[in-house]
Parts: structure tokens; C-alpha cells; sequence
């Protein structure tokens, strides 16, 4: 069907054609439709102009601004660290010590630490520093390999069983798997374990044949009296903190198949500065957020 | 339905269903114990469970031969229900995909149910199932009643229809297998590509031979858009997924493209997937459907056929924008941000020319859902494109990008735009394709109705507020110059916003449901309706045989 036809409600006229009872009006395009292309492509012309953007055989068109992500983002990047400038170096140089003598540099602690052990630590450690099975608590006395603020520091830098050169090595023998010690012989030495945090009440027999296999095969790392050793990274076995867990089950597992814990190296990836951040965080700041 | 088939084209169906089993098997034999054989069975299963009964039918007798006068509507019915088919089965993952987000236990330990693999199943299912079914059956519907002529074959049209099924289900199955090339919207492996290439030629063909045989003299415009669909889907789709298969056994397989270029080409493709397939052929749609439900004149002829060159020249330089601050030079990244803004005009052209086509039509709108759903699309398709061209300007997308903003985006369009327009336009379509008065309850469609619109904005709002919080959460400085907030403080931020979503998610869905029951129902019990008039008619007809009936 080809008759023109107007449109009563609108009083446009049709375009005449007709498709399954559906026809078009001959409506002009609308004088605002016209505004919004011109206005649009105006706009893009400005941005072409000034930003790189059409593309010429070998290179493209630069712009008059003459800008480049590559360089913007570098001096974005820049900006920041003259930002962080006046505290970053004051930081690196300074002791824990000297740090927490001076109030402006401990707002900066205070300020930057949660996000950053946030981001880095918590996954293993937890938000508050607790940490759980297989990742120690960071917020008690019990410390592996010491509560100095220098060994903190180092055990941050260079991590455990890490990949660092100077890395902290520590290893729990799997004097099951290595047949050092027979099954029975492993359940004794754990209810001995046991009973040094008063976590079992074993017969004395028991007790005492535990006791023996622990001085002959443990003292060297977990010390004469069960208390640990920072030098070899051995916890203290009589208190009630557990890394892997004091139950029946986990004590047999740590002495059947051994343990070695890894805890990754900070130095290269974290800041000096911002190592000293998270020492004083996990000495100073979370123990007392408990 | 079969029977409606000569006994030519259903020994035609044989051969290619035995060709197709013969292939399913050797697949299942060279890949045994691998997702590739595991593929080899769905395609003979598949193959199978279309050959036997193609088989028992073949002695019938031929169709009647007034059949080829009437629309041919078969392959539109079972379109429409598999469109709504695959919209249960998409969104259930969805819905899974939202709840995981609130609470990440709520899934069984199986790797097929990780979020890793059901979330391209629910982007497959609802894109590629549920919208390109429906997508595929209403340009059956529409290429036919605008051109006055019947579908070009009887075979080619349920080749196209079903061939695109064993596609749709090789690539959702082999998400949950593990099977992926890892491209956003482009996982399918290389096998399931080279079947979209045959099928999707054979539509286009089909497309062309239809219109060739129109009895209008004009083409009208609801077939441009569905033409550009086609055709332009089929170039992204082969460029981008250009692969080298490791073994002709196996699933594996390698992208020609790498570095910078394999993004480039993976986000030309993404973005046209969008401006093609959600929205040219929805257009499409959109331009039969509405006024053909207003029963008002499109408001401007020129305006669309202004806006469509628009669309179609400008969305295909914008891709660019899904790489901003990438290793992508500077340049291409402006001139893609500036193309999506130039973009703008013409989409909002064409949601202004849909809604002043409903001038004169206004208490329609109010008293029928069904116009409804297709007037709120419109208004969601246009905030969509608005808020597109606004995420596209690099300072913005420098806070939107990587987050729930850009999910926000995507489901305004994908729900409020995508959706609601398939609800509308199968409400429209069912009574007209089964000859049926009416769908069979009003009240029903009113509740789909309130439902989706309600988990649409629930839902869209829940994912602004998270995105927006998210992304500022990001770039936050103390003081000192150190970000203030851990990544996992956002994360722990997003979960009421989460939980919210699954909440409008369960709207929708449910709203789904409801349309299916009122479908089934419909075709079940609505009473029936006269329409002699639906048929092709050539002025050559018309003084000869008028009112066979359709079918
Ligand atoms: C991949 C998990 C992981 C991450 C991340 C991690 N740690 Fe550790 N960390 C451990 C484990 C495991 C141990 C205990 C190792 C062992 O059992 O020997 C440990 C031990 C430590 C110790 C020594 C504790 C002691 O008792 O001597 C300190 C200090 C420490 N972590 C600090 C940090 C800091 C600060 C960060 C963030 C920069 C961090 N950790 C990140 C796993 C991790
Ligand atoms: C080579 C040194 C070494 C020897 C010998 C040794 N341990 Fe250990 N032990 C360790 C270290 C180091 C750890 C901490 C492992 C870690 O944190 O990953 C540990 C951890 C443990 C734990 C787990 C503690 C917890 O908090 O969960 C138990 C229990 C234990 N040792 C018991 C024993 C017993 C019993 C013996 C003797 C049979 C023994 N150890 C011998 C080094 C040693
Ligand atoms: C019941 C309704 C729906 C629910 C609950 C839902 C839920 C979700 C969820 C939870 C995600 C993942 C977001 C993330 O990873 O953070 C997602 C992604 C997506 N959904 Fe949906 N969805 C629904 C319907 C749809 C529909 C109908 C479409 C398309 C027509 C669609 C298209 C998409 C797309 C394209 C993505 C990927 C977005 C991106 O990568 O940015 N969804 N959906
Ligand atoms: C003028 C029109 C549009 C423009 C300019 C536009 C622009 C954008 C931009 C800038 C992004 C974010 C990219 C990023 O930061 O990663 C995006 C994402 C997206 N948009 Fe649009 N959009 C438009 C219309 C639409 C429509 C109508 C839909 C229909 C559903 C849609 C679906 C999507 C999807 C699915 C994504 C997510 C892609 C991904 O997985 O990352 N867009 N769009």
C-alpha cells in the first residue's frame, strides 16, 4: 500500500508505506536531535584536538596538550611519593625506638598501619592479628623467633622458610614418617606435651616414658624445659598458645608428620618504612586493640 | 510439526541428523574421557533424539500444499519456548552466582559449581539461551509478517534454530566442565565456534531469501536492525574467535591474537556482542512489536533511519573504552571515549522515537502490562545508553572500572532493557503465533509485570551504591598519603548491598515464572481466535485465493 496519509492526532503526514498494519509518520527530526549531534561531535573535535587520538602511518596525532598516560600516570606516581615524602625517609631512618619517641611520625603509624597489614597480612594473620590454625597469634608473648624489636623486624624482612637468602629456617622433624619414633611412641610424647600446659592428666607411667623420649629426641630444639627456642624458631610447648592446635589429634599430626611453617619475605615488596610500620603495629597497636 | 514438513526436507533432516550423529560419535570416540567426548555424546544424543522422531513420521503424508500460502509459524513456537526455557535455566545461575556473592558457602564442592564456572554459564545462558532464542524467533516472526511472505524453506529455519540450541548447550555444558577460551562473552572452545559459523551463515541466508521474496516494496525498518545483527555478529564473532585447536581430539585451543591486540579484538568484539546482539536486533524487535501493540504510527521515519546509521557507524569504534588506563596507547582509548559519546545521540533518538510513538496511546499503556513492558524497556534501554557514554569518559571510568558500577550497568540493560522487552514481546506474540484471543490472564502479566520492574530498579540500585562505594573506597588517602582503607574492608562493605541484590534477583526470577505459567496456560486453555487475515497476500493473491487459513 503507497497512499500518503496524515496522521490525525499529530497531524504529520505517513510515509505512505504500510507493513502488517504498522506505518511511519514523516515526522522531521527534531530540532534538538540536530543541537546534541553538533554539540557531540564539537566536543570530540575539542578532544581530538587536544589528546592524542587518530592514528597516522607510522605514529598518531599528539595533541595539542601533548600528554601521554604513560607520563601522566609516572607523575601521578611521583606526586605521591613527594607526598609521603616528609615522613617516609624521617621513618627508614630512624629506630622503633626513636619512632615512638616522636608523636608525628606515630600518627603516620597510626594512620597507615591497619590498611597496610590490611592488604599484606591479614590474609594469613587475621584482621587483628590472631591468626588460627597453622598461622601463629601475633598478639601474645609466645613469640618463635623473639619479641625484640629487631627480631620482628628481621623475621618481617626475610621471612620463614622463605625465598630470601637470609631467610629464617625452621623445621619441625616428621619423626613419624622419618620412623625416628613408633606410633605408641608418638602418643606418649604428645600426652607429655600435653600435660606442660595442663591440657592432659596422663598416668605416671605414661608421663614418664614421654618424658624420656622428649629429652632424648626434642630438647634440642624446644629447649630443656619444653620453653622453646628463639634460635631455631622451636615454640615454647608449655603454654597455652598453639599454632597448630593442643588437641589430641593436631599434637599427633605436628610430631607424625611434621611441620614447616612459611611465612613469605617482605624485603623488596614492602618499604623499610613501611617494615617498621607493621613492627610497630603488631608490638605496640594490636596487642593493645585486644 | 513434522508433518508439516515435505517428505523431501524431512529426508533432508535425516541425512544432515545422521551427519551430525556421525560426527557426535567420532568426537565421543577420539575424546573419550575428556569434556571433548563428552561433547561428542551431547551432539548424538542431540542428533538422536531429533532423527528418531523425524524417522517414525517419514511415511506421513506430504502437507497440505495450501500450507506454503500461510506463515510458516512452526519454528516461531518452539523458538519462543526454548527463549524461555533458557531465561529459567540463565537466570537460576544468576540467582546462584548473586547469592554465592552474599554467602560464598552456598555452593556444594564440586569444581563445576565454583563461581569461576557458573557465572559464564549464567552469561551464556541468559545472553546467547535466552536472549538470541528469542532473538532468532521473533525475526521469523517479524521478517515474515513485514515482508508479506513466508519464511524462504521450511528446512533452513529449524536448522538455524536448533543448530544454534546444540551451540548454546555445547558452550554452557563445557563452562561447567571447564572447558573455556577464557574471552569474556567469546568462552566457547573452537569446535562450538566453527557450528555458530555454519549455523549462523545459513540465518543470514535464510534472512536474505525471505526478504527477497517480499511482497512489499519497501524493507522495513525492524529488518535493517535485525540485518546488521546478523551480519555484524558474524564478523566479530569469526575475527575474534580466530584459534589454532592444539589437537583435533581435544578441547584445548590457542588465540591467533596475543598481548594488546588480543584485548583490542576480545573488547571490539565484547562491546559490538552489546551493540548487535542486545541491541540492534532488540531495536529490532522493538520496532515491530510497539507500534504493532500501540497500533500507532512510528513517530519518525527519519529519526530511525537516522539513528540507525548512527548506532551502526559509532558502536563499532567504541570498544576501546573497555580498556581505559591499559597498556592500550593513549589514542585509541580517546577515540573510543569519544565515539561512545557521540554514540549517545542516536541511542536516545531511538528510545525518544519509541516513546513518542506511544503518543495517542498513553491509556494503553496504563491499562496493558504488555505495552508496558515494552514502553519501561524503552526507558531503561535509554538510561543505559546514557549512563554507557558516561562510564565511557575516562575520568568516570577511572572510578567505575572493576566494579559493581559496571555491573549496574549491564543488568539496567540486560534486565530493564533486554528482558522486559522479551516478556513484552512474547506476551504480544504467543496469542498472535497460537491464534489465540488473548493470553490467559491479564492479572498475571500485571504481577510479571510489577515483579521484574521492581527486582530490575532493586537490583540496579543495590549494585550503584556498591559500585559507587566501592570504587571510592578505593581511593581513599589519609593523611599520611597511605590508601585508607584495606581491599578487604570493600569487600566486607559490599555484602548488605549483595544480599539486596539476591533479594531483587528473586523478583525477577519469580516474576519469570509466573510468564511461563501464564505461556503454558495460554497455549493450554486461552481460547481460541480467528485470524484468517495473518497470511501473506500478493496483490496477485488477492484476487484469487484469499483467507486460507494460517497453517
Ligand atoms: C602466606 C601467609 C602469611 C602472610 C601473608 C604473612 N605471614 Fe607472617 N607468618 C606466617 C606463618 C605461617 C608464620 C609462622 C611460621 C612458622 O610457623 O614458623 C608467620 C610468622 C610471622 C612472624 C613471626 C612470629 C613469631 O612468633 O616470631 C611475624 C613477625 C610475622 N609473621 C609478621 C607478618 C607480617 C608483618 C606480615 C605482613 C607483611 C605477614 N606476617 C604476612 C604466614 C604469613
Ligand atoms: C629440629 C628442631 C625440632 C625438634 C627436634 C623438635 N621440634 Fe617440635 N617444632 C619445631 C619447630 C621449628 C616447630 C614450629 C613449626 C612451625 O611453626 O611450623 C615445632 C612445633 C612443634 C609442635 C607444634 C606446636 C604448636 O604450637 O602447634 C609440637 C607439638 C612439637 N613441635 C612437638 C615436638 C616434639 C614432641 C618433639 C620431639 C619428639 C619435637 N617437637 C622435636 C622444631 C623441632
Ligand atoms: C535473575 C536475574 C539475574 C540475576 C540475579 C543476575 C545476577 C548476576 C550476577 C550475580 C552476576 C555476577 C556479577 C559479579 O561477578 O560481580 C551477573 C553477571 C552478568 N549478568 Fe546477570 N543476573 C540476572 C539476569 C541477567 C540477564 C537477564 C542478563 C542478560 C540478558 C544478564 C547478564 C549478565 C552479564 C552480561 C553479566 C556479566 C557482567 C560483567 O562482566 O560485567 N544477567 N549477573
Ligand atoms: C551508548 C551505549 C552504551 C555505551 C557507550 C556503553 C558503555 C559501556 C562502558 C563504558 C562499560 C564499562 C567498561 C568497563 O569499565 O569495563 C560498559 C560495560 C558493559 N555494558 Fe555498556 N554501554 C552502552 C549500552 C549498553 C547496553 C544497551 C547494554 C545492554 C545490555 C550494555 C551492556 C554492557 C555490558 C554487558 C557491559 C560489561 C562488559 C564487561 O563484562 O566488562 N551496554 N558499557
Amino acid at each position: 500500500m503507497s497512499v500518503e496519509e496524515r496522521d490525525p492526532l499529530t497531524g504529520h503526514k505517513t510515509t505512505g508505506h504500510e507493513w502488517n498494519g504498522i506505518t511511519e509518520l514523516n515526522t522531521r527530526v527534531p530540532r534538538a536531535v540536530w543541537w546534541a549531534i553538533g554539540i557531540t561531535h564539537v566536543w570530540a573535535l575539542i578532544i581530538w584536538i587536544l589528546l592524542p587520538s587518530w592514528p597516522l602511518i607510522t605514529t598518531y596525532t599528539k595533541g595539542l596538550l601533548g600528554v601521554d598516560q604513560r607520563e601522566l600516570v609516572q607523575g601521578e606516581i611521583q606526586a605521591g611519593q613527594r607526598y609521603r615524602a616528609y615522613w617516609e625517609a624521617n621513618l627508614a631512618a630512624a629506630s622503633l625506638d626513636e619512632i615512638r619517641g616522636e608523636q608525628a611520625l606515630m600518627d603516620v603509624v597510626v594512620a597507615s598501619a591497619p590498611t597496610l597489614w590490611g592488604d599484606n597480612c591479614a590474609a594469613c594473620h587475621g584482621m587483628l592479628g590472631v591468626g588460627g590454625p597453622g598461622f601463629p597469634n601475633l598478639t601474645d608473648d609466645a613469640w618463635l623467633w623473639g619479641g625484640s624489636d629487631e627480631a620482628v623486624l628481621e623475621s618481617i624482612r626475610v621471612g620463614i622458610n622463605a625465598t630470601h637468602p637470609d631467610t629464617r629456617v625452621s623445621e619441625m622433624l616428621a619423626f613419624g614418617q622419618l620412623d625416628v619414633l613408633t606410633r605408641d611412641q608418638i602418643r606418649a610424647v604428645a600426652a607429655y606435651v600435653q600435660s606442660l600446659s595442663g591440657l592432659a592428666n596422663p598416668n605416671p607411667e605414661v608421663r614418664a616414658e614421654g618424658q624420656t623420649i622428649f629429652e632424648v629426641n626434642c630438647t634440642s630444639c624446644h629447649g630443656e624445659d619444653a620453653t622453646g627456642m628463639n634460635e631455631v624458631g622451636a615454640p615454647n610447648l608449655t603454654d597455652e598458645f598453639w599454632i597448630y592446635g593442643g588437641s589430641d589429634e593436631a599434637i599427633f599430626t605436628s610430631i607424625h608428620d611434621g611441620r614447616r611453617g612459611w611465612m613469605p619475605a617482605w624485603e623488596g615488596r614492602l618499604s623499610e618504612a613501611q617494615n617498621k610500620i607493621l613492627a610497630l603495629y603488631l608490638l605496640d597497636i594490636l596487642p593493645d586493640a585486644q | 510439526m513434522i508433518n508439516n514438513l515435505t517428505v523431501a526436507e524431512r529426508q533432508w533432516a535425516l541425512v544432515v541428523l545422521l551427519v551430525g550423529g556421525l560426527i557426535g560419535l567420532t568426537m565421543a570416540a577420539v575424546g573419550a574421557g575428556e569434556p571433548f567426548g563428552a561433547h561428542g555424546f551431547l551432539v548424538l544424543f542431540f542428533c538422536a533424539a531429533l532423527f528418531f522422531p523425524v524417522l517414525s513420521r517419514l511415511d506421513e503424508p506430504e502437507p497440505s500444499p495450501h500450507a506454503g500460502r500461510s506463515y510458516y509459524d512452526d519454528p516461531i513456537k518452539v523458538g519462543i519456548i526454548l527463549a524461555m526455557v533458557w531465561a529459567v535455566i540463565g537466570m537460576f545461575f544468576g540467582l546462584w552466582v548473586a547469592y554465592l556473592l552474599a554467602w560464598p558457602d552456598l555452593t556444594i564442592d564440586a569444581p563445576w559449581a565454583s563461581f569461576g564456572r557458573l557465572r559464564p554459564a549464567h552469561t551464556t545462558g541468559v545472553i546467547f539461551g535466552f536472549g538470541g532464542t528469542a532473538l532468532i524467533a521473533t525475526s521469523f516472526h517479524v521478517m515474515q509478517r513485514t515482508s508479506r511472505a513466508r519464511l524462504a524453506g521450511q528446512f533452513s529455519p529449524w536448522f538455524v534454530l536448533l543448530g544454534y540450541q546444540l551451540f548454546v548447550l555445547i558452550a554452557v555444558s563445557g563452562y561447567l566442565m571447564g572447558v573455556t577460551q577464557s574471552k569474556e562473552y567469546a568462552e566457547a572452545e573452537w569446535y562450538a565456534d566453527l557450528w555458530l559459523v555454519v549455523v549462523w551463515i545459513t540465518y543470514f541466508v535464510l534472512y536474505l531469501r525471505t526478504l527477497a521474496r517480499r511482497n512489499e516494496p519497501h524493507i522495513y525498518v525492524a529488518n535493517w536492525y535485525y540485518m546488521a545483527f546478523i551480519l555484524i555478529v558474524a564478523i566479530l564473532h569469526i575475527f575474534n574467535n580466530l584459534a589454532l585447536p592444539v589437537s583435533w581430539a581435544g578441547s584445548r585451543s590457542y588465540i591467533v591474537w596475543s598481548g594488546v591486540q588480543d584485548a583490542m579484538m576480545q573488547w571490539w568484539y565484547g562491546h559490538n556482542a552489546v551493540a548487535f546482539f542486545l541491541t540492534a536486533g532488540f531495536l529490532g524487535m522493538l520496532y515491530y512489536y510497539l507500534p504493532k501493540r500501540a497500533e500507532r504510527p512510528i513517530y519518525s521515519y527519519r529519526l530511525s533511519i537516522l539513528s540507525f546509521w548512527g548506532i551502526v557507524f559509532f558502536y563499532v569504534w567504541a570498544g576501546s573504552h573497555h580498556l581505559h588506563y591499559t597498556a592500550l596507547p593513549h589514542w585509541v582509548q580517546t577515540l573510543g571515549m569519544t565515539f561512545s559519546v557521540m554514540l549517545l545521540v542516536p541511542s536516545w533518538a531511538t528510545a525518544a522515537n519509541a516513546l513518542m510513538t506511544l503518543n495517542g496511546a498513553w491509556h494503553k499503556v496504563r491499562d496493558d502490562a504488555t505495552l508496558r513492558f515494552m514502553m519501561v524497556a524503552a526507558i531503561f534501554y535509554g538510561l543505559t545508553t546514557f549512563e554507557g557514554s558516561f562510564l565511557a569518559i575516562r575520568g568516570v571510568n577511572a572510578l567505575s572500572h572493576y566494579t559493581d558500577w559496571t555491573v549496574a550497568h549491564v543488568h539496567a540493560g540486560a534486565l530493564g532493557w533486554n528482558a522486559l522487552l522479551i516478556f513484552g514481546v512474547v506476551y504480544a506474540a504467543v496469542p498472535v503465533i497460537w491464534r489465540r484471543e488473548r493470553m490467559w490472564s491479564n492479572r498475571l502479566i500485571e504481577w510479571h509485570f510489577w515483579l521484574a520492574v521492581l527486582g530490575t530498579v532493586v537490583y540496579v540500585l543495590a549494585m550503584w551504591n556498591s559500585g559507587i562505594l566501592q570504587g571510592l573506597m578505593w581511593r581513599t588517602y589519609t593523611d599520611a598519603g597511605t590508601l585508607q582503607y584495606p581491599f578487604i574492608a570493600s569487600v566486607l562493605a559490599m555484602n548488605p548491598y549483595y544480599v539486596a541484590r539476591a533479594v531483587g534477583g528473586t523478583m525477577f526470577f519469580v516474576g519469570t515464572l509466573i510468564g511461563i505459567y501464564n505461556l503454558w496456560m495460554t497455549i493450554r486453555q486461552a481460547p481460541a481466535a480467528d485470524m484468517v487475515a495473518d497470511h501473506p497476500v500478493s496483490v496477485r493473491d488477492e484476487a484469487g485465493e484469499r483467507g486460507v487459513p494460517a497453517e
